[in-house]
């Protein structure tokens, strides 16, 4: 699947009216893309333009900016190693040599096997915890290269389906109201924008 | 000296169940909130005003004065800074995970004094636990009436958004984070206008407060202000979180009395960091996240007050400790931190897009034994086209201070460890022990 489904596309309906302007939701459109797809297909990418009211082209531009945006596909898990400072100082270095070595990829790779994607990262704020790790997005630390492996087994059997959801998953809780104070004030509308395709 | 200041931001971390709303009203949730509504929006910021509550973002500007900047106009906004990612720095993370009602309700309580009835709340996007929390938190306030149309039946009509970042450092400089809150690449927006307070979000007036900031307004506005500002000394009042790192005993967060107590006291107290990890000596240690310059062992006794801090060259900054043992190698930390820049500059500015790539080549080659003794002189040259003059507080070449937090770390090492530096190139390697720590 690459353009969102029927449900998503209502979902990101919902989102979009949270905003003064369309155009503010391109973000959280794009993780709800992920959250389908695992990563950012250009179908995806043009629904995203043509719901915002701008060009695909605008949709790429800004995804590309940041990291957790994939526009190229991405293993089911997706393994960062934090390497900065406070991680570094806790022996980062030695686990993402490991983690290469163990799963026979370099940084930025992903396993044959569709199953990891690894990852350096910049400081993910987990530094009491040093060197951490994430596995989409879900916080693991400290990790040694021994724990590194154990995770990656637990990843594999699916024992972590729990805490880990799916690659692409940013939030599994929804926004429940729209803007009831903004609706009370003004009546429901939709938000501002230039023009809209369809 | 460690005080008995009470516990402002983080009364119910470590419950287990500290972010849900049940354990939020059981232990005085929303006191803050109400007490606020049935006050005057100006009398609320007031009591703020006596807080003389300093932004725990890293700039450290006075909250309520950011507030007295607001731009009259029809529509304002507030947003709240939660995209915490200056390295070492992992306060607001905990009290997104920790107590997402306490940021809804001194987000509420912020919007009412201000005056805006539409906010936002920017999680950084790594955060997804602290995301799904902060968004729980949302439902169940709305749910409870403390936001939406009639907010706890005050009349006063609020919604606050939940938004996500998605993996961007820059995002956290304000202009950039209300960039990104655009629907944009997070590129920092060029001065003047100075603050947001006159142009912000679609150009509207809007106020940024970081998080640590408003999680202290619930307890200001219970306490009053005057409560707030007995603690601590000088501009530096009340309780502020420290993020402590690196090679000590107990990494972690800690919640004290600004001014009262010293780096010493958090780096050695028992209660605190526990001294250095493993019995090393204490070789350096930064101050206020990356973008500070270091200190030595000379200033352990300083306290944790900004302008104390701020005279004696460095800042406190984000509030975050890293510290360096007798084993760690200073060049290596220097140039892991240049690394850092490069690969977050957003590269808007020349002198920071280009400057940190040489940076980061220069030290690498340093640390690896690569380098020629010209290279010291090369990478403060390269240093001082990003800041000229290389002082402190830096001159600036650039949009935002990224460009100018590039130094500091390479001009410390430069100052501090000469030897170390010149023995990287005399002896062609490093002669430090591997940085890979087996925890036992």
């Amino acid at each position: 699947m690459a353009r969102l489904s029927a449900d998503n596309r209502q979902r990101a309906e919902a989102i979009v009216a949270c905003y003064p302007k369309r155009r503010s939701a391109l973000i959280p459109l794009c993780h709800l893309a992920q959250a389908q797809d695992g990563w950012l297909t250009e179908e995806a990418m043009e629904d995203i333009a043509g719901l915002l009211g701008c060009t695909p082209a605008e949709v790429r531009g800004t995804a590309s900016f940041y990291d957790m945006l994939h526009t190229e596909p991405v293993g089911r898990h997706v393994v960062t190693v934090c390497t900065n400072i406070a991680c570094m100082l806790a022996g980062a270095y030695e686990v993402i040599d490991h983690a290469e070595a163990s799963l026979g990829i370099s940084v930025g790779q992903t396993t044959a096997d569709g199953e990891f994607t690894l990852e350096e990262a910049e400081c993910l704020a987990g530094c009491d915890r040093a060197p951490c790790v994430q596995v989409n997005h879900r916080f693991f630390g400290p990790v040694d290269p021994d724990r590194f492996d154990a995770l990656t087994e637990d990843l594999r059997s699916g024992r972590l389906g729990e805490t880990v959801p799916a690659h692409g998953v940013l939030s599994r809780v929804e926004r429940s109201v729209g803007l009831p104070a903004r609706e009370a004030r003004s009546g429901p509308r939709a938000p501002s924008t230039g023009t809209v395709p369809e | 000296m460690i005080t008995k200041a009470p516990r402002i931001v983080t009364s119910r971390v470590g419950l287990p169940d500290s972010f849900t709303l049940e354990r939020y009203l059981a232990t005085g949730g929303y006191e803050g909130l109400r007490k606020a509504l049935s006050m005057t929006p100006a009398d609320v910021a007031a009591e703020v005003n006596k807080a003389s509550l300093l932004g725990r973002g890293g700039a450290g500007f006075p909250a309520g004065r950011k507030w007295s900047m607001l731009r009259k106009a029809a529509t304002t906004y507030l947003v709240v800074n939660g995209d915490e990612s200056e390295p070492a720095t992992f306060k607001d993370h905990m009290l997104i995970e920790s107590d997402p009602h306490q940021i809804i309700e001194g987000t509420a309580i912020a919007a009412y004094a201000t005056g805006v009835e539409l906010a936002f709340i920017y999680c950084r996007g790594e955060f997804a636990l602290g995301f799904e929390r902060l968004q729980q938190a949302c439902n169940e306030a709305y749910a409870h009436g403390a936001l939406g149309a009639d907010v706890l039946g005050s009349g006063y009509a609020l919604d606050i958004v939940i938004h996500p970042g998605a993996g961007a450092y820059i995002c956290g400089e304000e202009t950039a984070l209300l960039e990104s809150l655009e629907g944009k690449r997070g590129f920092p927006r060029i001065k003047p206008p100075y603050f947001p307070a006159a142009v912000g979000l679609y150009g509207e007036p809007t106020v940024v407060n970081n998080v640590e900031t408003v999680s202290s307004l619930p307890w200001i506005v219970v306490h009053g202000g005057d409560a707030f500002a007995a603690l601590g000394e000088g501009s530096s009042t009340g309780t502020r979180l420290f993020a402590l790192s690196g090679r000590v005993e107990h990494p972690g967060w800690f919640e004290i009395e600004m001014s009262k107590t010293t780096f010493r006291d958090l780096i050695y107290d028992p209660s605190l960091g526990g001294g250095i990890a493993r019995g090393k000596q204490l070789r350096a240690f930064i101050p206020g996240g990356v973008s500070s310059p270091w200190f030595g062992p000379e200033q352990l006794d300083l306290g944790l007050n900004q302008d104390a801090v701020g005279q004696a060259g460095s800042m406190l900054g984000s509030g975050s400790v890293v510290v360096m043992d007798s084993d760690t190698c200073p060049v290596r930390a220097a140039w892991r931190i240049a690394r850092f820049f490069n690969r977050e500059s957003c590269g808007q500015c020349t002198p920071c897009r280009e400057g940190s790539g040489w940076i980061e080549k220069i030290m690498h080659r340093l640390e690896n034994g690569l380098g020629r003794e010209e290279d010291i002189a090369l990478v403060l040259d390269a240093c001082d086209n990003i800041s000229p003059g290389l002082t402190w507080p830096p001159k600036q070449t650039t949009i935002c201070v990224f460009g100018p937090s590039i130094p500091p770390s390479i001009v410390s090492v430069a100052k501090m460890f000469p030897d170390e530096l010149l023995v990287h190139v005399k002896e062609g390697g490093c002669p430090f022990p591997s940085d890979a720590v087996r925890r036992g």
